[in-house]
Parts: C-alpha cells; structure tokens; sequence
C-alpha cells in the first residue's frame, strides 16, 4: 500500500515537472525542473530496488550534468522573448505527433500477446542476500567489462572533445612558450656592439 | 493496490511522448532540446530498470548505467557546440542552424 502510494507520488511529480520542463518560458526553470524530475525518478528507481543506479542518478545527473545546463545558461546571453514567440506556433502539430506517439506505446504494451509469452532471462538471475551494489559489481566487473571500459572510454573522448571545442586562444593573451625559453643562449640573446665613445662629444 | 510492470512502462511511455513533444514544441531553443533528449533518456533507463526489477535480472540495470555514461557524454558535448556556436553566431535559434552548412 505504502509504496504504491509513494509510486504515484512521484510518477506524477515526474510528469509534471516534465512538462514544466517543455512548456517553461524561463530556460533556468527549465533545467530546475529537470532536476526534480530526476529525483523524483530516483525515488522510482529506489522504489523498484535498484538503489545504486537511483543514487548515480542523483550525483550525475543533480550533480554534473544539470549545473552543466545551469553554467551554459548562464554563460550565453539570449533574449527570451524572441525564442518563445514562436512557441505557439508548432503546439498543435507537436501535440498531435505525441498523441500518436503515445497511442502507440499503448497499444503496443496492451497487445495481449506481449505478456502472455513468458519472459526468458537472458543474464544470471540473483536471488541470493546480496545488495544491489554488491550484484551490479559482479556484473560489471566480470561479464561486462569490456563495455565498462569502453563506457569509460567515452567519457575520455566527451572530456577531451569539449575541451578542444571550447578552447581559443586569443591573441592578446601573452603565454609561456617554454620551448623558446629553454632553446634560448647567450648567443641569440646578447648582442654584443661596439659603441664609439668619440660620437658623443662630437655632437 | 499493487505496483505491476505496467505502471512503469505507461510511466516512461508518457515521459518519452513528453520528450518527443518538447523536441517539436521548442523549435528555437537547442538547450530545451537537449533536455528533451535527457528525459528521453531517463524514460529509457526507467523501462530497463522496471524490467530488471520484475524479472528478477540484474543486466537491465547495467545497460541503464551505460544510458547514463552516454547521456553524460552527450551533454557535454552538446553543450560544447552550443557555446561555440553562440560564440560564432550569436544567437542559438535552430532555424538558422542551417545556415552552418555554408
């Protein structure tokens, strides 16, 4: 009963905070709102027993990625009134493909014969004591590890291919070119010039 | 009152069908987009995790882990060609994102 309560709570957070998400005129609410969204998903998460994936939802997404949004936002100055004018515009075509959308999501959970066939478990069923971080890292570490890796993998190349599409150098920033500096002697550096001293005194 | 797989699945089919409708709707925003495409995915990563909590198998649940390096990584990347687009540009309307292919 209770978590059949806590179930809908949060279903219904999550579809309102969503569309909050979509319909919202300001973006910083936007992306308030796509947090609270991935709370209250982690609270489904949790509800359905899988708590390590509900508390990397919260340090990930809460944590990285929506200040992520929060920094861009605040980065990039547009106006806002020029962006939600058009809004209106395509509603009724976006409700409409949703509407079909969703109709057929529906349909296709409902057909009968998706859930007469027993589901066949293609991994390893564990119903021993163990907690759920304990069962996810036997998984990761021993079946999936070369997706681990490559998962790691592609947050390598995500990390690096922001860096390198957010770095410019300006010109007018003056920096250490260590080789120069190091490459530099005596010679190149010191100019050694013989000055007459008689030119002074004829002037 | 019991919570059936259904329920989860009619969750996320709502939440993705709201994503979808947030791609359409904001038609001049790229950031809204974005989190469009960040509920898509979380509706995803709820279908896997419901079907690895009722079948009792815990692959679901990595594959959901995997959705989430994905989402992260895209993020990021995303946001990086937002900014040097609006560094170029100046504005980030999608209908002139076309104008990108010169």
């Amino acid at each position: 009963m209770f978590p059949a309560i806590l179930f809908y709570i949060f279903s219904v957070t999550i579809i309102i905070s969503a569309l909050m998400v979509i319909f919202s005129r300001d973006p910083i609410n936007s992306v308030l709102f796509l947090i609270f969204s991935f709370v209250n998903a982690a609270g489904i998460f949790l509800l359905a027993g899988a708590e390590f994936l509900a508390l990397i939802l919260v340090i990930v997404y809460v944590g990285a990625v929506a200040v992520l949004f929060l920094f861009v936002i605040m980065m990039l100055d547009f106006n806002i009134e020029n962006i939600k004018k058009e809004t209106r515009k395509y509603l009724p075509l976006g409700l409409f493909i949703g509407a079909i959308l969703f109709l057929e999501i529906t349909l296709m959970i409902y057909t009968p014969e998706i859930f007469s066939n027993e589901f066949k478990i293609i991994g390893k069923s564990y119903t021993s004591n163990q907690s759920n971080t304990e069962i996810l890292g036997n998984l990761i570490y021993t079946d999936y590890f070369l997706q681990f890796q490559l998962a790691g993998f592609i947050l390598l190349v995500a990390m690096i291919g922001a860096i390198v599409l957010t770095l410019r150098h300006r010109d007018y920033v003056r920096r250490q070119n260590i080789s120069n500096q190091i490459n530099r002697d005596s010679k190149s550096s010191i100019e050694l010039v013989n000055i007459k001293l008689n030119d002074r005194d004829k002037k | 009152m019991i919570i059936e797989l259904g329920h989860y699945l009619i969750l996320s089919s709502m939440l993705f069908t709201i994503g979808v409708v947030g791609v359409f709707l904001n038609r001049k925003n790229v950031i809204i987009i974005l989190m469009s495409l960040e509920l898509i995915l979380l509706s995803i990563s709820i279908n896997l995790v419901a079907f690895s909590a009722f079948l009792n198998d815990s692959t679901g649940q990595i594959f959901s882990l995997f959705i989430l390096t994905v989402a992260a990584g895209e993020a990021a990347i995303g946001l990086a060609i937002l900014v040097v687009y609006f560094r170029n540009v100046g504005n980030i309307e999608v209908d002139q994102i076309n104008k990108m292919s010169g």
